[in-house]
């Protein structure tokens, strides 16, 4: 909750001085910044540069400050360390009280720890002392060491001197204290608002895995070979369901014979997910390669036939009619006409086919493999190493986009046209 | 002699409910060597049709067509077709557009380079050899089309209103290209055309099509096709035989276009 409000007022913050103050320094006076009525107009709305940059930042440095990063100079608050102490009152069957104090020292999990030295203390209730890891809790036997012991019929009436009963919580310096049912006391020093190293670690931990996976390798190949593998899968399936896929789409569009033939299983197919696949493609091809390079075949083949299919279906008959007063042959108007006008729908099938393929790998590796980006993440999950497990996901991301945005350069070199008829 | 032919004309489509569309019903006509005949009428009296079956994509359920003594059975390059637009080829140069026909039939780059640099120095395109179609301005597209259409030396052309996409000013420069090729190439055209003054100005006959089913209404000849070549067609739309014939075709086609209208009327109440 916290989280997000701080996120807002970044927003918030960044916006007002962004557009406020640095904009009025660099005004410019292309056709856009000149237009009045931008609000409503999605030609006038471009990405706001400096928005991009600022988000990626803060996301950074949030993660950065809620995980105690010593990249970033500013913390949220993080979990108690160090020692401290607190009161409880114990009274006896025969009303007698007596207060004890329970000296407790919080560590880093980690961190080497030894116990307090401390001295009993004066009547019935002895001195105790605890040691508790950081975002950690600790049952405290007090009455162990004392005189008089709840076997005895004694009980704790009181932490720091405010009453306490079991289910109940007290508030102590740097922490609570929670009354267990069978009356024994239970500590948790303050956890503050940092994320603990297992659940989120801080960039540099991240980092630090980059480099050391990249060197010595993890589950027996390095992390190079883990993401050329999964890349090379994708590529290889890919490539086979385009050989494959472009020609029975053009069929497809071509002839009624192929189309009435085929149109029930493409029709079918497209909407399983390549997902639903990975059972029945374990259980024909096992989890060795050929199996995944089949599943991603399957999930590139019916995006790459039906986009094919629109390719052909997206030639104005205008220009069939004109090439075949100009003397075009069958194949002569397949090769000048049909092919290259379907370009560009080929182009638009193949970013959302290869797209899909990554998403499938990332999957089937996740169930079972030998390497790979997805079976890399699912294995450091199970030993919870969370630092792996982020570095996988920030990498498969950039690998994703990566792909994406080399697709989009290609296109545009290939197929100049697009858009513009 | 390239003499076109058309004999009994009928075209009927049957449509899924199991009623039929007489779209052409009877049409004959005979088009000499290098006429230039302007097809006029409502929208709905198949004159589009009748341009297909001519060009070969559609095959007629009765009469045929001959060219030059030999039945019209299929798209073939002795018959180039001009379209309205969006029929060039976008992943090509202006060049190869212009070229596509020979490059078709397999001439090599020595033979058509000359004719194909000649047209497009006609049509006024010889900088834009190199430009990508998509780069070019409606009429400079509808000038490729012309130049690629004549690059195949058909011996028929048939515009299907080549010019309608184009804007006024751009449009009368255009119909005096049109006219300009026409006495040069020596082509027999068939135009189709939405306009009374371009149908006027253009072709030497004018078929004006009646619609219900789709026939030829009335046949024209008219002088000022010829009396324009190379000359301001404004000057010739001032002639007064030029407006006397213009409102005596609007007032028959505006007389076509009430009677659909009424029909359609009728048959709703």
């Amino acid at each position: 909750m916290t989280l997000l409000l701080i996120y807002v007022a970044v927003f918030a913050v960044a916006f007002a001085v962004v557009r406020l103050g640095l904009k009025r320094m660099m005004e410019r006076h292309d056709f856009t910044s000149l237009k009045t009525v931008t609000f409503g107009d999605e030609s006038a709305v471009r990405p706001d540069r400096w928005a991009s940059v600022i988000s990626v930042i803060t996301i950074f440095l949030l993660w950065g400050a809620f995980t105690g990063s010593s990249w970033v100079p500013v913390h949220a608050p993080g979990p108690f360390v160090g020692d401290t102490e607190f009161t409880y009152t114990l009274e006896a069957p025969d009303g007698r009280t007596d207060d004890a104090t329970i000296f407790a020292r919080v560590f880093r999990v980690g961190d080497d720890v030894q116990e307090r030295e401390i001295e009993p203390g004066e009547g019935f209730a002895k001195n105790d002392t605890i040691t508790v890891g950081a975002w950690r809790s600790d049952l405290i036997l007090m009455d162990r060491n004392d005189e008089v012991t709840r076997k005895d019929g004694a009980q704790v009436i009181a932490v720091d001197g405010k009453p306490i009963t079991p289910g109940k919580t007290v508030r102590v310096d740097d922490g609570k204290v929670v009354m267990s049912s069978k009356g024994s006391l239970n500590f948790s020093p303050a956890k503050g608002m940092q994320m603990e190293p297992i659940w989120l670690p801080p960039p540099e931990d991240v980092v630090a895995r980059v480099g050391e996976i990249s060197r010595e390798g993890y589950q027996n190949f390095t992390l190079w070979e883990h993401l050329y593998w999964s890349l090379y899968r994708v590529i290889v399936g890919f490539f086979f369901g385009a050989l494959v896929g472009i020609p029975l789409g053009y069929a497809m569009g071509l002839s009624d014979w192929f189309r009435g033939w085929f149109d029930p299983i493409v029709e079918f197919m497209r909407p399983v997910p390549p997902l639903a696949l990975i059972p029945l493609v374990i259980i024909w091809a096992g989890i060795g390669e050929s199996g995944k390079i089949i599943l991603l075949f399957l999930a590139a083949l019916w995006i790459m036939t039906i986009s094919a299919r629109a390719g052909v279906s997206g030639v104005a008959i205008s220009k069939v009619h004109a090439a075949y007063s100009l003397g075009a042959s069958k194949w002569q108007l397949m090769r000048h006409v049909i092919m290259p006008n379907s370009l560009p729908e080929i182009f638009t099938g193949a970013r959302v086919a290869m797209g899909v393929c990554w998403g499938t790998v990332v999957a089937a590796e996740l169930v079972a493999a030998e390497k790979g980006a997805g079976m890399m993440i699912m294995v450091a999950s199970r030993f919870q190493l969370t630092d792996i497990v982020i570095m996988g996901i920030i990498l498969i991301g950039i690998i994703g986009y990566g792909i994406d945005i080399l697709m989009r350069k290609a296109e545009a070199w290939l197929v100049p046209w697009k858009g513009k008829i | 002699m390239s003499t076109l032919t058309i004999e009994n004309l009928s075209m009927r489509f049957d449509l899924p409910n199991g009623e039929h569309v007489q779209a052409l019903k009877d049409v004959s006509l005979e088009l000499g060597t290098g006429e230039l005949m302007s097809v006029l009428g409502p929208s709905g009296c198949g004159k589009t049709t009748l341009l297909n079956i001519v060009a070969g994509f559609l095959a007629p359920t009765e009469g045929q067509i001959t060219l030059s003594g030999h039945k019209v059975s299929g798209p073939d390059a002795e018959r180039g077709m001009v379209f309205q637009q969006g029929a060039l080829f976008e992943w090509m140069s202006v060049r190869d557009n212009v070229s596509f026909g020979p490059r078709m039939r397999g001439q090599r780059k020595a033979e058509y380079k000359e004719t194909v640099d000649h047209l497009l120095e006609v049509v006024g395109l010889k900088d834009f050899k190199e430009k990508a179609v998509y780069e070019l301005s409606g009429g400079m597209q509808q000038r490729v089309a012309l130049a690629r259409c004549l690059a195949n030396d058909p011996d028929v052309i048939l515009m299907d209103e080549p010019l309608g996409a184009l804007d006024a000013l751009t449009r009368e420069k255009m119909q005096g290209l049109v006219l300009k090729l026409w006495k040069e190439t020596g082509k027999t055209i068939i135009l189709i055309t939405h306009s009374v003054e371009e149908a006027l100005l253009l072709g030497e006959r004018l078929l004006v099509m009646a619609p219900r089913p789709g026939r030829i209404h009335k046949e024209y000849r008219l002088p000022f096709a010829d009396n324009g070549v190379g000359k301001d067609l404004r000057e010739v739309k001032k002639d007064p035989e030029f407006a006397v014939k213009r409102e005596e075709i609007l007032s028959m086609i505006w007389d076509m276009e009430e009677e659909i209208m009424g029909r359609s009327e009728g048959a709703g109440a």
